[in-house]
C-alpha cells in the first residue's frame, strides 16, 4: 500500500476561493468573503438610512407649520412611505444582517458562512431593491404613497392607470427582499448550527450570536407570510385577481394578518441583535461577566416564540372581536417577561463594575435607557383601551421611534465603534466620537419625546396638515430631528478620516473576550489558521481563564 | 462594616421613596396630557392612563436611577485596569424580577380586561357572541350610577368616503356633514364606508373603530359633556386623508331634539369639502408640484352642512 498524502489533494469546493483583502476593489466585486459582505451590506445600507433620513426632514419641514404649504399633499405622502420602507428594509435590516455576516462566522469560530455564494447573492439583492424603490420617484405617478403597511384597497387604487406604477415597483422590492432575507435565514441558522468550533456548545455561544439564531428562526417562519401577501397584492394590481379589494369581493382586512403576522416579529428581528449588541458591549466595558448569561440567552428564544403569537395587537381596531383583543392583549404584555429579565440583567452587569465610558459604551447606555422608555410605552399600547385612543397616533409613532432609532439605530452605532478597530484595523477618534453620541441622544429625545404628548391629544400620523393646537410639540419634534440629521456628520466625519488615516489598531484594543479578538485586525481570510478548540463560557471577566485550547492572544 | 450596611439600606429606602413620589405624582399628570373627557368612556380610560404612567414612571425611573448611580459611582479609576468581581448570576435575584414582571402582566391585563368590558363599544351585533362572564354594567352606568339613563339609545347613520363624512339620522331621514349628538344618550353608530378602509376617531371620547368597505361595523359609546370636538380619519385613506374632518356637537338632548327638527325643514344643499376645493386648486395650476391623485368624492347634498 502506499501512503497518499492528504495535504496535497484539494478537492475542487476546498479550494480558496477568496481573494485577498485589502483592495478597495474588493468592497465593489462579487466576493464571498463574509467580511467583505459584511462590510458591503453596512455600507450599501448607511447610505439608504441617509436617504431614509432626508425623506424624514422634508416631513418634519412640512410638520413645522399646521398647514400643507411645503410640498404637495401626493409628495408628502409619498415621503413618508417611503421614509418607512427605506428605514426598515435597507437601513435596520440589511444593516443587522451585515453585522451579523461579519461576526458570527468570527464568533463561532468558522472559517466563513455555510454557503459564502448564496450569502453574496442575498447581499447583491439589496442593492437591486434599492434601485427599485428609488427609480419609482423617476416613472409617472411617482412613487408608492399607501404608506409602509400599504394597506389595501388604498394601495389597489391606481390614479395613474398604468401598468408599472409606483405601488408594483414598491411590491416588487418588497418581495425582492423578503426573498434575500429568507436566503440570509437560512444560511445563518445553518452556520449556527453546524459550524460551531470543537467546543463551542450553545451555552457557550456569545449572546449576539443567541441573538441572531433567534431573529433568524423569526424570519424563517414569518417572512414567507408577508412576502406572499405582496405577492398576492400584486397579483390583485396587475393581473385583476380580488384577494383583498373589497369591490370584487375580497378581504382587506386579510392582507392586515399576513402584513402583521410577519412584521410585527420583523421588530424582534431588529431588536434582537441590538440586545445581542448589549449584552456583548456592557461587560466588556463594565469589566464584569453577564449576568444570568443562560436565562438572557432563553430568553432570546422565549421572545422569538412568543413575537409569533402577538400581530393583531396592530389590529385592535381593525374590527377585530373582542375576544381576539383581549387574547392578543395577552400574549403582548407577555413579551416583557423575557425583555425585562434582559434589561435587569444588563443594569445587574453594569452594577458594581469597572466602568469606562467609551463612544460604544455610551451609544448603548444611551440605547438601553430610551428602550427601557419604549418598553414602557409598549405596554401601554398593548392594552386595548389605552389602543383604541392612541392607535394610528403620534403615541404610536413615538414609541417605535424610541426602539427603531432610540435602541437600534443608536444600538447599531454602539456596535459600528465597538467593532471599527477590527473591521478596519484602524482607531477612531473618541472625541469626535462623543460629540456625535451627545447630537443623538439629544436630537434623538428632542424629536422623538413631543410625539407623545402629541398622541395623547389626538394628533394622527401619517397626516401632512393638522390642527393649530399642536404646533408648539410639532416644532419642537422639528427641531430635533434636524439636530439629528445633523449628527451624522461628525460619525461621517470620523469614520472617513479614521479609516483612512487612523492610528493602527491593536488585535484587541478593548482588552475584549471574544473569539473575534484573537485574530488580527482586520482578520486574515478565512479567519482562523486554526480552527480554536473553545474550552470556557463566554464572558470571563475577572476570572482570568483561557478562552481557547489554541490560540494564544 | 455594619454601619456601612445600615447605611446601603437608608440609602436604597431613600431612593426608593423618592421614586415612588415622584411616579406618583407623574402618575396625576397624566390627566393634564389629554383632552377633554367628552364621554362616559374617557373617564375609564383615563384612569387606566394615569395608572399605566404611575407603573412605567416607577420602573423607568428605578431602572434609569440605578443604572446612573453605577455610571457615576462605579468608574474605573484612571490607570485600574483590573476587573470587576466575577459575578454571574444570583437565582434569587433573577427568580424575583421574572415573577414581579409576570404578576405585574397579569395586574395590568385584568384592569383593562375591566375597562374593556365597561366600555362595550362594539355594539350588540358583538354582545351576541361575546359572553361577558364578569356581567360588568356599561360604562355610563359605572360613571354615572344611573343606569336607566344608559336608554333609550339613539341611531346614527355613518358613511365614509374619499375624503368626507355624512351622516344621516334614520329617525328624521335627514342628513349633515356635522355630527349632533345628545348627551347622557347612548349612542349606537352604524358605520359604513364606500371605499377604502377609514376610521372614526374622536380624541375627547377616546374611541376609535376602523371603517371597512362592505362591513356595517357597530359602535356605541355615551357622550357626557355638551361642547364643540372634532372626528378625524383615523386610518390612512389617501391623498386628502389630512383634511378628513368633521365637528361634533354634544348638546343637551332638547338642544338635539330642536336641531333635529329644524334640520329636518331645510332642503338639502351642497356641502363645502376641503379635499374637493383643494383637488380643484390643485388642478387648476399650471405647473403640477404633485403625482395624480384619486379624484376626490363629489361634496355631498345634506340637510345641514355644518
Amino acid at each position: 500500500m502506499t501512503n497518499v498524502p492528504i495535504e496535497g489533494i484539494l478537492l475542487p469546493n476546498e479550494k480558496p476561493n477568496h481573494e485577498s483583502p485589502g483592495n478597495w476593489k474588493e468592497y465593489f466585486s462579487f466576493s464571498t468573503d463574509h467580511k467583505v459582505i459584511g462590510i458591503q451590506y453596512l455600507v450599501t445600507s448607511f447610505f439608504f438610512f441617509l436617504v431614509g433620513g432626508i425623506f424624514a426632514m422634508v416631513m418634519r419641514g412640512e410638520l413645522m407649520t399646521p398647514e400643507s404649504d411645503l410640498v404637495d399633499r401626493t409628495v408628502y405622502n409619498g415621503m413618508f412611505t417611503m421614509h418607512g420602507t427605506v428605514m426598515l428594509f435597507l437601513w435596520t435590516f440589511p444593516s443587522l444582517v451585515g453585522f451579523a455576516n461579519y461576526l458570527v462566522p468570527l464568533m463561532i469560530g468558522a472559517r466563513d458562512m455555510a454557503f459564502p455564494r448564496l450569502n453574496a447573492v442575498a447581499f447583491w439583492m439589496v442593492p437591486v431593491v434599492g434601485i427599485i424603490m428609488m427609480g419609482s420617484f423617476f416613472i409617472p405617478g411617482g412613487p408608492a404613497q399607501a404608506g409602509w403597511w400599504a394597506y389595501p384597497p388604498v394601495s389597489l387604487q391606481n390614479p395613474t392607470g398604468n401598468l408599472i406604477n409606483g405601488q408594483v415597483l414598491w411590491l416588487l422590492a418588497v418581495a425582492i427582499s423578503g426573498v434575500s432575507s429568507i436566503m440570509g435565514a437560512v444560511n445563518f441558522v445553518t452556520t449556527i448550527v453546524k459550524m460551531r468550533a470543537p467546543g463551542m456548545g450553545f451555552f457557550r455561544m456569545p449572546l449576539f450570536v443567541w441573538a441572531v439564531f433567534s431573529a433568524q428562526i423569526i424570519q424563517l417562519f414569518g417572512l414567507p407570510a408577508l412576502t406572499a401577501g405582496a405577492v398576492m397584492l400584486l397579483l390583485d394590481l396587475t393581473a385583476g385577481t380580488a384577494f383583498f379589494d373589497p369591490a370584487r369581493g375580497g378581504n382587506p382586512v386579510m392582507f392586515q394578518h399576513y402584513f402583521w403576522f410577519y412584521s410585527h416579529p420583523a421588530v424582534y428581528v431588529i431588536i434582537l441583535p441590538i440586545f445581542g449588541i448589549f449584552s456583548e458591549i456592557f461587560p466588556v466595558y463594565s469589566r464584569k461577566p453577564l449576568f444570568g448569561y443562560k436565562v438572557v440567552a432563553v430568553s432570546s428564544i422565549l421572545i422569538a416564540v412568543v413575537s409569533g403569537i402577538v400581530w393583531v395587537h396592530h389590529m385592535y381596531v381593525s374590527g377585530t372581536p373582542g375576544w381576539l383583543r383581549l387574547i392578543f392583549m395577552l400574549t403582548t404584555m407577555f413579551v416583557s417577561v423575557p425583555t425585562g429579565i434582559k434589561v435587569f440583567a444588563w443594569v445587574a452587569t453594569i452594577w458594581g463594575g469597572k466602568l469606562r465610558l467609551n463612544t460604544a459604551m455610551l451609544f448603548a447606555l444611551g440605547g438601553l435607557i430610551m428602550f427601557v422608555f419604549a418598553g414602557i410605552t409598549g405596554i401601554m399600547l398593548s392594552s386595548v383601551p389605552v389602543d383604541v385612543h392612541v392607535n394610528n397616533t403620534y403615541f404610536v409613532v413615538g414609541h417605535f421611534h424610541y426602539v427603531l432609532y432610540g435602541t437600534v439605530t443608536m444600538g447599531l452605532f454602539a456596535a459600528i465603534y465597538h467593532w471599527f478597530p477590527k473591521m478596519t484595523g484602524r482607531m477612531y477618534s473618541e472625541s469626535w466620537g462623543k460629540i456625535h453620541f451627545w447630537l443623538a441622544f439629544i436630537g434623538t429625545n428632542l424629536n422623538f419625546l413631543p410625539m407623545h404628548p402629541l398622541g395623547l391629544q389626538g394628533m394622527l400620523r401619517r397626516v401632512a396638515s393638522y390642527a393649530p393646537e399642536y404646533q408648539f410639540w410639532n416644532v419642537i419634534a422639528s427641531l430635533g430631528g434636524f439636530l439629528l440629521g445633523m449628527s451624522t456628520l461628525p460619525f461621517i466625519f470620523n469614520m472617513v478620516i479614521s479609516w483612512m488615516q487612523g492610528e493602527k489598531a491593536p488585535n484587541n484594543p478593548w482588552r475584549a473576550i471574544g473569539l473575534e479578538w484573537m485574530v488580527s485586525s482586520p482578520p486574515p481570510v478565512e479567519n482562523f489558521e486554526e480552527i480554536p478548540i473553545i474550552i470556557s463560557e463566554p464572558y470571563g471577566y475577572g476570572k482570568s481563564e483561557p478562552l481557547t485550547a489554541n490560540l494564544s492572544e | 462594616m455594619k454601619i456601612q450596611k445600615i447605611l446601603n439600606i437608608l440609602t436604597l429606602l431613600t431612593g426608593a421613596i423618592a421614586v415612588t413620589v415622584t411616579s406618583l405624582w407623574i402618575g396625576k399628570q397624566a390627566y393634564s396630557w389629554l383632552p377633554p373627557q367628552a364621554a362616559a368612556e374617557s373617564l375609564l380610560i383615563d384612569d387606566l392612563i394615569s395608572f399605566l404612567v404611575t407603573l412605567g414612571a416607577f420602573i423607568f425611573l428605578g431602572v434609569t436611577s440605578t443604572l446612573m448611580y453605577s455610571v457615576i459611582f462605579h468608574r474605573a479609576v484612571k490607570d485600574d485596569f483590573t476587573d470587576g468581581p466575577p459575578i454571574e448570576g444570583n437565582i434569587a435575584l433573577e427568580v424575583v424580577w421574572t415573577a414581579i414582571p409576570i404578576l405585574l402582566v397579569l395586574w395590568i391585563a385584568g384592569y383593562s380586561y375591566q375597562v374593556y368590558e365597561q366600555m362595550g363599544i362594539q355594539g350588540p351585533s358583538e354582545l351576541v357572541h361575546l359572553h361577558n362572564p364578569l356581567g360588568m354594567e356599561s360604562a355610563y352606568a359605572e360613571a354615572k350610577d344611573t343606569p336607566a339613563l344608559a336608554e333609550p339609545v339613539e341611531k346614527i347613520d355613518v358613511l365614509a368616503k374619499q375624503w368626507v363624512w355624512v351622516f344621516h339620522y334614520p329617525e328624521r331621514d335627514i342628513t349633515s356633514t356635522e355630527l349632533h349628538l345628545p348627551s347622557d344618550r347612548r349612542i349606537r353608530l352604524a358605520l359604513k364606508s364606500q371605499d377604502v378602509l377609514h376610521g372614526f376617531y374622536i380624541p375627547a371620547f377616546r374611541l376609535k373603530q376602523d371603517i371597512i368597505p362592505n362591513h356595517a361595523i357597530d359602535f356605541e359609546f355615551t357622550p357626557i359633556r355638551p361642547g364643540k370636538y372634532s372626528l378625524t380619519d383615523s386610518q390612512y385613506s389617501g391623498t386628502y386623508f389630512a383634511t378628513m374632518q368633521a365637528n361634533v356637537i354634544v348638546e343637551s338632548p332638547e338642544d338635539y331634539q330642536q336641531w333635529l327638527a329644524q334640520t329636518a325643514t331645510q332642503k338639502p344643499s351642497l356641502a363645502t369639502n376641503q379635499a374637493a376645493s383643494e383637488y380643484a386648486q390643485t388642478s387648476n395650476q399650471s405647473v403640477q408640484t404633485g403625482w395624480v391623485t384619486v379624484p376626490p368624492a363629489a361634496p355631498p347634498l345634506v340637510n345641514s352642512p355644518g
